[in-house]
C-alpha cells in the first residue's frame, strides 16, 4: 500500500473518522465541500494532528498516535498542491521551482530539466508569480512540489479555482505525471469528471466517514453513488482503445460491448483511454431501434434498478465485461418491464461524450 | 570667509547629535532581534498572559516617561537588583551612563518597533509558510526565506521609527541617567540644558531644526515602506 490511513478527530460538531487503503496510481478522495477531504490530506502532510489513528507512506510512518510518533511536516517527503497555487510572490518561478531541492537530495526523482519540459514553463522561469496566469501558477505549483522529490503527491483541489478553459489545460499535465513518473497522488476533488480521467481508485467520503472505496470503474458506476455524484454526474466509466479515426470526423474505439463511435479524438490509433458515459445520456431499448440518428446501439443486461428521490430511475447494466449506467424514468422502466436478468439495447448517443471526459487510461 | 558644514555647531552641541545618534544606533540594532521575537510571537502564537505581554511592551507608549524612567531607576540603578545583576555579571553599570540611555531609548521606541513588525507579519499569509514547510524546509529556514524577506519593509520602517524615537527621548533618559555633558546628554537634553542659560536659545534653535529634520525625515522613510509592505 502506498498510503495507509486510519484517523480520527473530532472538532466542534465534526467527527472525522477515515480508513484509506490507497495503492499505487491516483487515489481520489471525493465528497462534497465539508466531507473532510481537506482534513484528511492535511493530516497526511502534517498540517493537522489527529487526535488518534496511524498514518503511513510505503510502510514508513508519518503519525502514530499509539507509538507517539508525529513527524513534522519537513519531514514528510511528501508534496503539497494547494487549491490557491501558494507560490512565494517575493521570488522568481526559477527560485519557486528549486526551493525544496536542497531538502531533497537523497531522494530519486527528476531534475529540474525534465520538469520544465513536462510541465512547459521553461519560458517562465525568471518571471515572477505575479505575472502569471492561474493556470500558470498551478503548473509551476506542480513542478514546485514535484521537485520536492515526493514520495506521494497531495493535490487539493488543485483545478477547482481555474476556469474550464484552464481546466483542460492543466489536465493533460497530470496525466503525465501518472503515466511518465508513475508518481502515486492523493487527488482531493468534488468533480466528477477530473476524478473519472484521473483516477485508479476513487474514495467517497461523507460527514467525516468513507460511504465507498474502490477502483475507480466499480465506484462510478455503483447506483449506490448516484446521491453522492450528483445524478448529472452519476456515469460509467467505460474502458476502450482507439482503433481508427474516420474521415467523415468520427474516431472509432473498441469497448468491451462492442464498438463506439465519438467525435474525433486527440489519440493515435492503438491508444488505450477510458470513456465516461454520463447516466443520462443513455437510452434504453428492448428491440433493436429501427430508423434512428443515435449512431452507438450495444447490447446490454440489467443488473439493477434503483429509483430515485423524483420521477427518475438508475438502472445499472451489465456492459460487455464493463458495467453501465442509465437514468430513465419510472414510467420507462415500467412499461418496458424492465427486470434484473432482461437483455436489452443501450442507445448513446455519439455526441454526448465530452471530449474533456477522455482521458487517457 | 567659508563655513563648513562642521562650523554650524559649537563643541557641545556636536557632542549631543554625536551622543544622540549612538544612542538610537545601539538602542535600535540591540531590539531588533527582539522586536521581531515579541512581533512574531503577538502575530502569530497563542499562549497565556499573551495580553499581559502586549500590555507590558505598549506600556511605555502610555505611560509618563518620567514614570518609565523612574521605575528603570529603582530597578537597574546601582542598588536596583537588575543594577547589580549586571555589575555582577558583566560589570556592566548603567546608571548615569551612557548605556543607561540606550536602555531608556530602546524600551521607550519598543513598542513603535513590535506594532510595525507585527502589522508586517499579520499581513503574510500563513499558508505561504505552511507550503514551504511541505516543501522540506525547517521552521528556521522558512523563517528566514519566506517570513522574513517578506516582511522586510516593515521591519525597516518599524527600525527606522524606533531610531527616531530613541533620537528624541527625553522623560526617561534625564529622570534616568540626568543629563551629564559628553555623558548623557542626548540631543534633546541638550535642548533643554541650553534654554535654561541665558543666550543658549540659537544653540538651542539649531539642535531643534536637526531635530525636526530627523524626525521628518524618519516619518516619511516609514511611511513609504509600511505602504510598499500593505500592497503586497
Amino acid at each position: 500500500m502506498t498510503l495507509s490511513l486510519d484517523i480520527r478527530h473530532q472538532r466542534d460538531a465534526f467527527t472525522l473518522d477515515v480508513q484509506v487503503q490507497a495503492p499505487e496510481g491516483v487515489t481520489a478522495l471525493f465528497g462534497r465541500s465539508g466531507a473532510g477531504k481537506t482534513s484528511v490530506v492535511n493530516a497526511v502532510a502534517g498540517l493537522l494532528r489527529p487526535q488518534s489513528g496511524q498514518i503511513s507512506v510505503n510502510g514508513h510512518s508519518l503519525f502514530d498516535s499509539a507509538k507517539g510518533i508525529d513527524l513534522p511536516t519537513h519531514k514528510r517527503g511528501l508534496g503539497y498542491v494547494f487549491q490557491d497555487a501558494r507560490l512565494f510572490p517575493h521570488l522568481s518561478v526559477r527560485a519557486n521551482l528549486t526551493y525544496g531541492t536542497r531538502f531533497a537530495q537523497s531522494r530519486p526523482g527528476p531534475s529540474t530539466e525534465d520538469v520544465c519540459t513536462l510541465l512547459d514553463i521553461t519560458p517562465l522561469l525568471n518571471r515572477r508569480p505575479a505575472t502569471l496566469s492561474g493556470g500558470e501558477q498551478q503548473r509551476v505549483a506542480i513542478g514546485r512540489a514535484l521537485l520536492a522529490r515526493p514520495r506521494l503527491l497531495l493535490l487539493d483541489e488543485p483545478l477547482a479555482a481555474l476556469d474550464t478553459h484552464r481546466k483542460t489545460e492543466i489536465l493533460p499535465y497530470l496525466e503525465r505525471l501518472r503515466d511518465q513518473l508513475g508518481l502515486p497522488m492523493l487527488y482531493v476533488s468534488h468533480s466528477v469528471a477530473e476524478i473519472a480521467r484521473l483516477a485508479t481508485t476513487v474514495i467517497v467520503l461523507d460527514q467525516g466517514r468513507v460511504v465507498q472505496a474502490g477502483a475507480a470503474e466499480t465506484v462510478l458506476s455503483d447506483p449506490q453513488m448516484v446521491r453522492q455524484l450528483g445524478v448529472r454526474q452519476a456515469g460509467a466509466l467505460v474502458p476502450a482503445h482507439v482503433i481508427q479515426h474516420h474521415a467523415d470526423g468520427l474516431s472509432e474505439l473498441e469497448i468491451s460491448a462492442g464498438r463506439l463511435f465519438l467525435p474525433r479524438m486527440d489519440l493515435p490509433a492503438g491508444a488505450r483511454t477510458r470513456v465516461r458515459i454520463l447516466a443520462q445520456d443513455v437510452m434504453l431499448a428492448t428491440q433493436p431501434p429501427q430508423g434512428l440518428s443515435a449512431l452507438n446501439i450495444l447490447p446490454a443486461t440489467v443488473l439493477s434498478l434503483k429509483p430515485g428521490e423524483g420521477p427518475g430511475v438508475i438502472c445499472q447494466l451489465r456492459f460487455g465485461q464493463d458495467l453501465l449506467l442509465a437514468r430513465i424514468t419510472r414510467r420507462s422502466a415500467q412499461a418496458l418491464d424492465l427486470q434484473p436478468g432482461r437483455q436489452v439495447f443501450a442507445v448513446i448517443k455519439s455526441v454526448s461524450v465530452d471530449p474533456v471526459d477522455v482521458g487517457r487510461g | 570667509m567659508t563655513l563648513g558644514i562642521a562650523d554650524w555647531f559649537g563643541p557641545a552641541e556636536w557632542q549631543a547629535i554625536a551622543l544622540s545618534l549612538r544612542v538610537a544606533v545601539v538602542a535600535t540594532l540591540l531590539s531588533l532581534p527582539l522586536g521581531v521575537l515579541a512581533g512574531y510571537a503577538l502575530a502569530r502564537w497563542q499562549f497565556p498572559g499573551k495580553q499581559l505581554l502586549n500590555g507590558l511592551i505598549h506600556l511605555p507608549l502610555v505611560l509618563p516617561p518620567v514614570v518609565t524612567g523612574y521605575l528603570l531607576l529603582i530597578t537597574f540603578g546601582p542598588q536596583g537588583p537588575g543594577g547589580r545583576l549586571l555589575d555582577n555579571l558583566f560589570g556592566l553599570s548603567l546608571a548615569f551612563r551612557w548605556t543607561g540611555a540606550v536602555l531608556a531609548a530602546a524600551i521607550m521606541a519598543f513598542p513603535l518597533m513590535v506594532r510595525a513588525i507585527r502589522l508586517a507579519i499579520d499581513a503574510v499569509d500563513p499558508r505561504l509558510e505552511q507550503a514551504a514547510s511541505t516543501l522540506g524546509a525547517p521552521r528556521a529556514w522558512v523563517f528566514v526565506t519566506v517570513t522574513l524577506p517578506l516582511i522586510l519593509p516593515g521591519l525597516i520602517a518599524g527600525a527606522i521609527l524606533a531610531f527616531a524615537k530613541a533620537m528624541g527621548e527625553f522623560g526617561a533618559t534625564i529622570t534616568f541617567v540626568s543629563n551629564i555633558p559628553g555623558q548623557t546628554q542626548t540631543l534633546p537634553s541638550a535642548v533643554y540644558a541650553f534654554l535654561q542659560v541665558p543666550g543658549g536659545e540659537p544653540a538651542a534653535l539649531r539642535l531643534v531644526l536637526v531635530s525636526v529634520l530627523v524626525s521628518m525625515t524618519a516619518l516619511l522613510l516609514s511611511e513609504i515602506l509600511a505602504r510598499r509592505t500593505a500592497h503586497k
